[in-house]
């Protein structure tokens, strides 16, 4: 019998390149570097983006994005992308971070590159855990986390209390897109591709700062199946940390 | 006589040799002695179709630097003592990365908060690391304005060469003083470096980085570096040599504090005193060899410096079987006079 001639409807994006992703199972990282790839394809910039990446498990970004890239000190990625978008304002420059990265040890970095209005992307993957170290509490664990340095739950008295960076950041007069998105369904998938598309064009268009912050599942150091782990983002952590657009100043395109 | 000189301040003039390097891109966060540098800049950067950032610590400003290396541009930062201290991190992943750019140290005394007079105690931070890992920063040190603007365009030369940091290691006696200087702008094309960030239009991806985990590479990688600083070992050392036939002792002093030696020098020798000297220019590469044939020759050295003996130690390393090695350390913040110097070379003649 003859072969039906098949459309493809689905492909990779062309800037992602054929490496096996190293994360583990059930870790949401592979699906935010997809979408990031498909939002360099969907604007035509691979010949443009820099990559400015963090410490942290997103540190390999390299190895499957096929985009110039920089490996930033822990934490001093939006100081970096300053220098780099100031000196190459047509380059489109996005930064990689984890929660430990911009929200513990880079949070001056972050503040004022967003105080500044700097026109580069941030992505922020929030996991509530220092996945590359093993399981540390992150500035954003939740209260009663265990962690492997909270082993009886994050205490905010004397350990402090999530922080909320979306939030935080919307709150600067600098900023002009900050949203928080997930990527563990569908629905949730195709919000975040909106966001990332946007803080792109936002960049192109010359204005200003965005942050896209991603819940995340880390269930290595969360101890937990993969399937728990999103059950766990969607009834503790999304309660927490509520999704949306917490500031648009760019306005539809 | 024709006269093209100009007098300027010392921070002044670093700035605009920068300038006249062809740097465009100046990140920097205030502090004293060096606030001339960014106050200079702010004002004349933008004039000259640059860019100046006020960035909110020492930690920002030198990963700006970075970033904008990164692109393949010309920048720089500057700061005092503490803030160099907060700049290590970023200074050995530049050397990591192999990123130029140029960092200016117009020491302060410490440690800690010190003071903001002149010492030179900075020298082993800047010569001997600082940061982590197993690198070198290129480090020249001016001892007049005239230097201020010179050793920053060769700083600028020898970092983008050697695709490494270059940090100038002056103080607030140089930062502050004014001198006639002669300005002549060294004609720079920004080159198309062949691993700069610049978009990957037409070719492959390049990447800048200073992880190495895969088995054996940091060990591949280290041993490259090294080779590059051997390299400068060979090719860089620079001293100035004031050393008669005759001398039977060589003083060795670098930056300010040899502005003073020099004067004693003249005064020991119109006393008759047969003294010579050396002032290291480049403090790394140290002039070990220039230095080690000088007390050979001599005997005898005296190294001058202006902390409790940060640069006497290289100069034993080099020339302790040469001859004997004395010392006069001036920690406090206050400069030596010429007179003080004076009685240190009698002592020992």
């Amino acid at each position: 019998m003859p072969e039906a001639a098949e459309k493809k409807v689905f492909s990779k994006p062309s800037c992602l390149l054929p490496n096996p992703f190293h994360f583990c199972p059930g870790c949401h990282h592979g699906v935010i570097h997809r979408l990031i790839a498909e939002a360099i394809d969907y604007h035509d910039i691979a010949s443009r983006a820099i990559s400015v990446i963090g410490v942290g498990c997103g540190v390999f970004l390299y190895d499957y994005i096929a985009v110039d890239s920089c490996e930033a000190p822990h934490g001093r990625a939006p100081a970096l992308a300053t220098g780099l978008k100031r000196a190459s304002p047509r380059s489109v420059i996005f930064t990689y971070q984890g929660d430990g990265d911009l929200g513990a040890i880079g949070t001056s970095e972050i503040i004022h590159a967003a105080n500044r209005g700097e026109n580069i992307t941030v992505f922020f993957v929030n996991n509530s855990v220092y996945g590359m170290t093993g399981g540390q509490m992150a500035p954003t664990t939740l209260e009663g986390q265990k962690t492997t340095t909270t082993p009886l739950g994050r205490d905010p008295q004397g350990e402090g209390y999530p922080l909320k960076v979306a939030e935080m950041l919307a709150s600067m007069e600098g900023s002009t897109y900050v949203e928080r998105v997930a990527c563990h369904t569908p629905k949730h998938i195709r919000r975040a591709r909106k966001a990332v598309n946007k803080s792109m064009d936002i960049q192109l268009n010359n204005k200003g700062f965005s942050l896209i912050e991603f819940i995340s599942a880390c269930p290595t150091n969360w101890r937990l199946q993969p399937e728990e782990s999103v059950k766990r983002m969607e009834e503790t952590m999304m309660d927490v940390y509520p999704l949306g657009v917490y500031k648009d100043l760019a306005g539809e395109d | 006589m024709s006269d093209d000189r100009v007098l300027f301040r010392g921070c002044a003039a670093l700035a605009q040799g920068a300038i006249d390097a062809g740097c465009c891109y100046y990140f920097g966060y205030p502090i004293t002695p060096q606030n001339d540098i960014p106050e200079y800049l702010s004002e004349h950067l933008p004039a000259a179709g640059g860019v100046f950032v006020q960035a909110e610590s020492e930690i920002a400003s030198i990963n700006m630097v970075m970033g904008a290396a990164a692109a393949g541009e010309r920048a720089m930062t500057s700061s005092s003592g503490p803030g160099i201290s907060l700049m290590q991190e970023g200074i050995s992943y530049m050397a990591g990365s192999e990123l130029p750019g140029v960092i200016v140290n117009v020491t302060r005394s410490g440690p800690g908060l010190g003071g903001i007079s002149p010492t030179q105690g900075d020298y082993k931070q800047a010569t001997h690391g600082g940061g982590h890992g197993d690198y070198r920063v290129i480090v020249l040190a001016p001892n007049s304005v005239q230097e201020m603007y010179e050793l920053t365009m060769d700083a600028f030369s020898l970092a983008d060469q050697y695709r490494n940091p270059a940090l100038i290691l002056a103080d607030a006696i140089l930062g502050q003083m004014k001198e006639p200087v002669v300005m002549s702008p060294r004609e720079y094309r920004a080159e198309d470096k062949e691993w700069a960030l610049t978009g990957a239009e037409g070719r492959e991806p390049r990447l800048i980085k200073s992880l190495y985990l895969k088995e054996g590479e940091m060990n591949v990688h280290n041993w490259k570096l090294y080779d590059k600083y051997k390299e400068m070992s060979q090719k860089e050392p620079r001293a100035e040599i004031d050393l008669p036939d005759d001398s039977e002792l060589v003083l060795i002093s670098f930056g300010s504090c040899s502005r003073v030696v020099q004067t004693a020098v003249i005064q020991a020798r119109r006393q008759g005193m047969k003294v010579g000297m050396i002032r290291p220019i480049t403090l790394y590469p140290f002039p070990g060899e220039i230095i080690k044939e000088a007390v050979n020759k001599v005997g005898r050295a005296l190294v001058v410096e202006m902390n409790t003996g940060q640069m006497v130690d290289d100069v034993r390393l080099n020339a302790a079987r040469e001859g004997e090695i004395y010392f006069q350390g001036y920690p406090g913040g206050a400069i030596p006079t010429p007179g003080e110097i004076l009685q240190e070379i009698e002592k020992i003649i």
